[in-house]
């Protein structure tokens, strides 16, 4: 039975596409066949992160309104067997998503993928709802900074009111805690906001702490989802969150300073 | 860690953030959580008072309390000083 996983924040530019990016070709590099939807219909981003924006001919709105079949609309991966994009349109208004429409795309994914992971816009509308409405899980990102925080409190808030499983009274989504642009070093300092900071204000489980790194920002230049850097320490922090998703348990890395004093490499902690 | 970290940790902004967000969240979650129509009964509830007594938008209190499965409605009215 495939899983729908939504990637959600509330606020813009936290790294949900960057997220979804490498999250789904983490999944299929895993041998897991995998889909990735874009719903920020009007402000398509997904295909640049994932280097196929010359590729797309038909987009999302095309396959609900009729005018394009799904299969003709995703865009296989070159680099990972089981990997698949959906592009959201670029030039259509965001109610053109219906429901309706959403969920028949959903059940034909249902029968062929493993994973359904879809990458919400920004903000608290229409089309953040019709991207988590069907999850079963969420990955809420958040940066370690306050209005972030506030942000992703709120969008907790609807994932446990407003979505399927709150209206048909099913096991709640299952909500997980990605922290991302985190600086151990600023941490250290008093000057950012640390992992149990935000996970006692938030209450969730943490699935995994993205430093904040110059390859994230390398990987969205050249449209290479930043897992497949495999020597960065982004890149690094996505595999574990993929397998950390899959059940295995994995130290968490980039939490603390990397360069340590003497003393701390003596006694530990 | 150098000697004059230990003096700027006395300016720790983290601290700050996460007291204020503590405050706030609690705020809107309890905000959240209250039924739709509550401005909407608050503000009927003014109108039906002010036919009688002239009190402002500050007098009146609505707040909903849930002890486990009971819900309590709570209004508190505060009457002007009684002008004789």
């Amino acid at each position: 039975m495939a899983r729908i996983i939504v990637i959600t924040s509330g606020k813009g530019g936290v790294g949900k596409t960057t997220t979804s990016a490498a999250f789904a070709m983490g999944l299929a590099r895993k041998g897991l066949k995998t889909v990735v939807i874009d719903f920020d219909v009007g402000l398509r981003n997904l295909d640049l992160i994932m280097g196929c924006e010359r590729r797309v001919v038909y987009d999302l709105v095309n396959v609900i309104q009729g005018e394009a079949r799904l299969s003709q609309a995703l865009i296989r991966d070159k680099r990972a067997d089981h990997l698949y994009v959906l592009p959201a349109s670029q030039t259509r208004d965001k109610d053109a998503l219906s429901m309706e429409g959403i969920e028949s795309i959903f059940d034909e994914l249902k029968k062929t993928f493993d994973y359904i992971v879809c990458d919400s816009p920004a903000g608290i509308e229409h089309g953040a709802f019709m991207a988590m409405y069907h999850a079963d899980e969420a990955i809420v990102v958040t940066n370690p900074e306050i209005s972030s925080v506030r942000d992703s409190d709120r969008i907790l808030g609807l994932l446990a009111s407003k979505t399927k499983r709150a209206a048909e009274g099913l096991e709640p989504v299952k909500e997980h805690l990605l922290l991302t642009r985190y600086s151990p070093e600023r941490v250290q300092m008093g000057e950012m906001l640390g992992v149990e900071d935000v996970q006692e204000i938030l209450a969730l489980p943490l699935i995994g702490v993205i430093p904040e790194s110059q390859s994230v920002l390398a990987a969205s230049n050249s449209g290479v989802p930043v897992v497949l850097d495999e020597k960065s320490d982004a890149g690094q922090a996505y595999a574990d969150i993929v397998a950390r998703f899959l059940g295995e348990e994995i130290p968490y890395k980039f939490i603390d300073v990397q360069k340590r004093g003497i003393m701390s490499r003596i006694f530990g902690g | 860690m150098g000697l004059f970290d230990y003096f700027k940790a006395s300016r720790n902004t983290a601290t700050v953030a996460r007291d204020r967000l503590n405050i706030l969240i609690a705020h809107e979650r309890a905000q959240a959580d209250q039924p739709s129509y509550l401005p909407a009964l608050q503000q009927d509830l003014l109108d039906v008072i002010r036919k009688y007594v002239d009190i402002g938008d500050d007098d009146l209190k609505l707040v909903i309390d849930r002890d486990d499965d009971c819900e309590i409605l709570e209004l508190n009215v505060t009457l002007p000083e009684a002008v004789t």
